[in-house]
């Protein structure tokens, strides 16, 4: 990353996202994309070089921000026999990576009916068996490109400890890395998911105040407020709204 | 790591810390919040929508003569993706009660209650199910839950917020749905931010005037998509979601009702038709039509699909002229441009700071306005910080939320954004984050009513699709709860409608006849739409693609 700052500053005038200032020449690397050599730039995303090297994207992009886990990516490195995992669009490129991207993940996934199932550790026996096949080796965590502790919450799973599960595996993309290292065949982010809907569903306390409002709606504690609101005019809402109180 | 010419003025950030928390815990606004009179001077001054070349007219279709968005304009004005006369419409490939275009929150959730009705349906979508925007959101969803706030409060806030040009029935529906949605949304499983005793954890957004934003952390639209997603896909017989595989066309009948659509396979580039006895549009919005060459925060499908084969097929649109720039866009580094910085940052006592250190603007503004104020901060007055690549961008200070509200808040609450800048060795809890406005929202659409029902009898809308329910300016939180209580409507109402639809002979008519309008209107354009996917391929790279025919699926 560049620490300098440019020479020139010259001062802006049009309402414009970026300067249009000559841009200072780019270092370059050599990635392997799939086995072929692109010349691409050293600041890159693993998501920026593939573009950059001219492929559309069609499987393998989605929100591009590090919420969908569409663009899960597996690479190597020179001289390194480690295997690594990461999103193509928060992971930089080096000199040397050789990449491929996983356009998607085969897993099972039962089909269930949240009502009729119970927060428990039967649950997790019935619908996912393998999670008891862990071996605690850790490689889902070390997979896991938002850095969770993955195989903590399938010892939780284990457990019974469905609290545990959801906080650990709240952050999870369902990208799949870590169900595509497991040596015991476990899908870890089916069995994350199913955790937090069980816990929001059955665990986390009720807010009292919730219901009581859902109660004065369907009272139409509100029907009158909002008949004066529809009718009144411009003016009058305009003066209401910006006198209004701020909590 | 920042470039180490921007010390100076992180260092005067550092230095006004203690005055400004000081401030913050006086109860009183940290700035003034602005007048009637002083939004509307920054708006017309400094909104990229307020520019003379940011809209044109359009010469075609039902809002013709009306000015919009100048890239909306141009994506109208466009030839369609297929010829109707290759198309058998006597043997459909899929027949169901309800189509529903685009495979977000609320195509979801208008599939899991259309189910709940009786309806089956397809869910065509372009890329993956939950591919979207509504998996993207981080900072929550508005409802008037507390004892201190009120459905009609909200409403309140966001007519005010969209500068009264809301359509007041939507707005109601929007508001008084809430409640019910926050209840609905952890009935089927989604965590809510909770207190001990059960009671849900609320902060402020910009333009509330009570705290009312509930969330899941910051990965609110994450979990509540997933959620979603998981109940559609424990219903296979019910819902059937085919994914790449996005609408290009409508299908209307001969009584000009919706009937269907043509689908897209990406992948063998075969197309496909649905006969459907209703229709429900949920493609979301076009940030990635890049408006005015801005950066966006949008999903990679974002391409305004539903918009136009909408209109193709006489559908009226809203509001096509009013775009959402979200104020705080990362600017810095390079890598992650345009990448949304929640707003709950400010909603947890985050301020925007110019180079000086110094506070300009009341920091929950209606983002219309916010948007606006930091551009004239750095365009205007010159106090915007630059990046080596020449952006410029204000100070959003995170530090001070960490004293505010206890320290570790923000690795509890804003784990997404801790680790968005921490890769790039930006540690959020001790330095601020440099932002400017990303292009974030349609605030515009195809016209609704209550009911989710367009002019075109059969054709429903709902989400980021729709127009009407966020008038010309959206809050924070309020497209998160838009998506489930419109998208939950359109799958009642939709549903209803099918028990007694009937559907005569389908057409395309409407597809020819709109070539046809194109060439009245001497529109000479090579334009194609829907766009389905961005383009980023580089200048030299697209010189080079140079096939002269194309023969099969080998392009």
């Amino acid at each position: 990353m560049a620490t300098k700052k440019p020479a020139k500053k010259k001062p802006v005038k049009v309402t414009k996202a970026k300067s249009t200032k000559k841009a200072p020449k780019k270092e370059m690397v050599t990635v392997f994309i799939m086995g072929k050599a692109h010349k691409v730039p050293a600041e890159a995303t693993i998501m920026g070089a593939i573009e950059y090297s001219g492929y559309q994207i069609i499987r393998g992009a989605g929100c591009r921000e590090g919420f969908c886990g569409a663009c899960a990516t597996v690479y190597r490195l020179p001289d390194d026999y480690k295997i690594y995992t990461g999103l193509a669009c928060t992971t930089l490129v080096e000199d040397g990576m050789w990449l491929s991207q996983l356009p998607a993940i085969p897993a099972q996934r039962p089909v269930y009916d949240i009502n009729k199932i119970e927060a428990n550790v039967a649950t997790f026996q019935k619908l996912y068996p393998e999670v008891f096949r862990c071996v605690a080796c850790n490689t889902c965590t070390k997979a896991c490109p938002q850095d969770l502790e993955v195989m903590d919450y399938i010892q939780a799973a284990i457990r019974g400890d469905i609290e545990k599960v959801m906080d650990l595996s709240f952050d999870c993309l369902s990208c799949g890395m870590c169900a595509i290292r497991c040596p015991a065949e476990i899908v870890q982010y089916n069995v994350g998911l199913l955790a937090r809907r069980l816990y929001g569903k059955y665990l986390a306390k009720e807010s009292k105040q919730l219901k009581k409002r859902i109660k004065e709606v369907k009272e139409h504690k509100y029907d009158k407020e909002y008949q004066e609101f529809i009718k009144m005019k411009k003016e009058g809402l305009k003066k209401k709204y910006y006198e209004r109180d701020i909590e | 790591m920042y470039p180490e010419y921007m010390n100076e003025s992180l260092e005067k950030v550092a230095k006004s810390r203690n005055k400004r928390f000081d401030l913050e815990k006086s109860g009183k606004p940290v700035f003034p919040p602005m007048n009637a009179e002083e939004r509307e001077q920054v708006l017309n001054k400094f909104h990229p929508d307020y520019k003379i070349e940011a809209r044109r007219k359009i010469h075609i279709g039902p809002n013709k003569g009306e000015k919009l968005t100048t890239e909306v304009a141009d994506m109208l004005e466009s030839h369609s993706r297929i010829k109707p006369e290759l198309f058998d419409l006597i043997q459909p490939d899929y027949e169901t009660d309800i189509l529903i275009i685009g495979g977000g929150g609320a195509g979801c959730a208008a599939a899991i209650i259309a189910m709940e009705n009786g309806a089956k349906s397809i869910i065509s979508t372009k890329l993956r199910l939950g591919d979207s925007n509504s998996m993207m959101s981080q900072g929550g969803m508005q409802a008037a839950v507390t004892a201190q706030d009120s459905p009609t409060t909200h409403y309140l806030d966001a007519i005010g917020g969209g500068h009264f040009d809301n359509k007041p029935e939507l707005v109601r529906a929007l508001t008084e749905d809430g409640p019910d949605i926050v209840k609905w949304l952890e009935y089927l499983g989604v965590v809510w931010d909770k207190n001990q005793d059960g009671s849900l954890q609320v902060l402020h957004g910009g333009g509330t005037s009570r705290k009312r934003m509930h969330s899941c952390r910051d990965y609110t639209g994450a979990i509540i998509m997933r959620t979603l997603m998981d109940v559609v896909r424990n219903n296979p017989d019910k819902i059937t979601p085919l994914e790449f595989m996005p609408a290009v066309e409508l299908i209307l009948d001969n009584k000009g009702r919706c009937a269907g659509g043509i689908l897209y396979n990406l992948e063998t580039e075969e197309y496909f038709t649905v006969k459907a006895k209703a229709t429900i549009i949920t493609t979301g919005g076009y940030g990635r039509l890049h408006i005015r060459g801005y950066d966006t925060t949008n999903h990679y499908g974002a391409t305004g699909d539903g918009l136009v084969i909408a209109y193709r097929a006489g559908a009226k649109l809203l509001y096509m002229d009013s775009v959402q720039y979200h104020p705080t866009g990362s600017v810095f580094p390079e890598q992650i441009a345009g990448f949304l910085i929640t707003e709950k940052i400010r909603g947890a006592g985050g301020q925007p700071l110019n180079k000086h250190g110094e506070l300009f603007v009341f920091p929950r503004e209606p983002r219309d306005v916010e948007s606006s104020a930091f551009i004239r901060e750095c365009l205007e007055r010159n106090n915007g910080v630059e990046t080596p690549s020449g952006r410029l961008g204000v100070w959003l200070d995170s530090p001070l939320i960490e004293m505010l509200q206890g320290e570790g808040y923000i690795n509890k609450n804003f784990p997404a954004m801790h680790r968005q800048f921490i890769r790039y060795g930006i540690d959020i809890t001790k330095e601020p984050m440099l932002v400017y406005p990303s292009l974030h929202y349609q605030n515009g659409g195809i016209e609704i009513d209550e009911k989710c029902e367009t002019n075109i009898p059969g054709l429903y809308v709902a989400g980021e699709a729709s127009g009407g329910v966020h008038g010309r300016n959206r809050l924070m939180g309020n497209s998160v709860l838009d998506y489930n209580v419109f998208g939950r409507r359109a799958g009642k109402y939709a549903s209803q409608y099918v028990k007694s639809a009937k559907l005569g002979p389908l057409t395309l008519a409407h597809i020819s006849d709109y070539e046809n309008e194109l060439k009245s209107a001497k529109i000479k354009t090579d334009r194609i739409a829907p766009v389905l996917l961005p383009s980023y391929t580089p200048e030299d790279v697209r010189k080079r693609q140079l096939t002269a025919h194309y023969q099969g699926t080998l392009r």
